[in-house]
């Protein structure tokens, strides 16, 4: 059985989530430069401009992207042949809580009843995975909430279809108009049940920006949705032009026979994510 | 690779804006127009205005005399040692929609963040004479370049949302909506519906 300690884990922590505040990685800087190549909009492409200098200075400078550097969400894939020495849940915690002092990152996660910040962006929103073998694998996503709160989850009776499913999602998108940040990744989870589909949506963005779903008829609707959300003409940050998103990454898993969840998770374009593997 | 472009012509195009405004001032501004602000500002987010709020129940005067001022929505992430601020790019506006009016009323001139205002806000800048800037959400980087000085006023142990005093230069912004009741955004959306039915 592999060992891993809860130092370990905590030293890999604290990096992804320094490294994730202030570099966006290659996947969303190349689809912003795509996005600035096919502009129709003059004042959404020098906005677009400002968007990709932002990104150099970040990384430069050690300033993060954007000031909200999110409630962490890490996701832990774990093999059932590896054993924690120690706390697994506080070596995250403990992990973050450096990250963000040592990172010079806002804390930004308070009580919900007092509104009182914690002052260390603990605690982070952690989901544990187990899987065959002896991986131990971490990703964080600190997850902006300008784009969170524009999230939305609908439990569709089965007689909607896609077409209600693709409606859905493309009013949710359209209704945040500018208040998100676009230009957006648009993460739905589809199926399940009502958490699972939320969870589900979460996870897409983990996906490369702009890899399509290996189920051809899942891309097929990707595509579908992305079209008609970029001739919204809302454009970025609602300035008009055709980049309202950059992707929309679609997770499906088995439904009840009566139900059809739809969740909806809006991402803004700084989608910072960083992925280590112990 | 870098990913520096040539300087983007957005700042060929702006108007410099001083503050605080003086008298007028703001009623010159059209929704639409770039502006580049210069001078001082204050911030503030949710919890600056919930306390706000809870001095003005109380009957008591507010940190800052607000008449003239632009108040910015933005939680500045912590400055390294060296720099004067941190990211400190705009936060959405709507959760501050339930106060703006109020302050509007109290001489405030000036909001700037992200997204859009509710009817009710839009129809308090036009009777107190007030406008709302959006910049550039997820630039936080670029612009803490563009303040020079940040200080730290009131409410330090509400973290980043403490209210601070910014010195801006050429701060980069859109008019959204201004005294004569126009909305930028809305503008943008009807002219995409107006040409799409007409390639109809």
């Amino acid at each position: 059985m592999r060992e891993i300690t809860s130092k370990t884990i905590t030293a890999a922590v604290r990096e992804i989530a320094m490294a994730a505040g202030c570099d966006l990685e290659p996947d969303i800087l190349d689809n912003l430069l795509q996005a600035r190549e096919r502009e129709t909009s003059r004042l959404a492409a020098n906005v677009l401009d400002i968007l990709l200098i932002n990104a150099d200075i970040a990384s430069r400078d050690k300033i993060p992207v954007c000031q909200d550097t999110g409630v962490a969400v890490i996701f832990v894939t774990m093999g059932q042949d590896v054993r924690i020495i120690g706390n697994l849940e506080e070596a995250i915690q403990e992990g973050v809580r450096l990250g963000y002092e040592d990172g010079f990152l806002r804390k930004s996660v308070c009580d919900p009843i007092t509104r009182v910040n914690t002052m260390t962006n603990t605690p982070a929103v952690i989901h544990l995975e187990l899987v065959a073998g002896d991986c131990f694998e971490l990703a964080i996503i600190p997850k902006g909430c300008g784009s969170e709160n524009m999230s939305g989850l609908t439990m569709l009776p089965p007689s909607a279809g896609l077409d209600g499913m693709v409606d859905f999602v493309v009013e949710t998108v359209v209704a945040a108009g500018p208040n998100p940040c676009p230009p957006l990744l648009v993460g739905v989870g589809m199926g399940g049940t009502f958490e699972k589909s939320a969870l589900l949506a979460k996870k897409s963005l983990l996906r490369p920006l702009g890899e399509p779903s290996p189920r051809r008829d899942v891309a097929e609707l990707e595509r579908k949705i992305l079209n008609r959300i970029n001739k919204s003409g809302q454009g970025v940050h609602g300035l008009g032009g055709c980049n309202t998103a950059l992707g929309v990454h679609i997770e499906p898993y088995p439904a009840h026979i009566a139900s059809l969840p739809v969740a909806v998770n809006i991402q803004c374009h700084a989608h910072r994510h960083k992925e280590i593997s112990l | 690779m870098s990913m520096l472009r040539s300087n983007p012509d957005f700042f060929a195009d702006l108007k410099e804006v001083s503050l605080p405004f003086a008298a007028g001032d703001v009623e010159e501004l059209r929704a639409g127009e770039l502006v580049g602000l210069t001078g001082v500002l204050y911030t503030g987010r949710d919890q600056t205005h919930r306390r706000f709020f809870d001095l003005l129940e109380q009957g008591r005067e507010l940190p800052v005399d607000l008449s003239g001022q632009l108040l910015y929505y933005v939680g500045p992430s912590p400055a390294r040692p060296g720099q004067v601020i941190g990211a400190a790019g705009p936060t959405t506006s709507y959760r501050m929609d339930v106060y703006t009016p109020r302050l509007l009323e109290l001489g405030l001139k000036a909001t700037m963040g992200k997204g859009r205002r509710s009817p009710r806000v839009r129809e308090a800048m036009v009777k107190y004479k007030g406008i709302y800037l959006a910049t550039i959400g997820g630039a936080g980087a670029f612009l803490s370049k563009c303040i020079k000085a940040a200080e730290l006023v009131a409410f330090a142990d509400a973290g980043p949302e403490a209210l601070f005093r910014f010195t801006v230069e050429k701060f980069p912004a859109v008019v959204i909506n201004d005294t004569t009741g126009r909305d930028f955004y809305e503008e943008v959306k009807n002219d995409k519906l107006e040409k799409s039915s007409d390639s109809q």
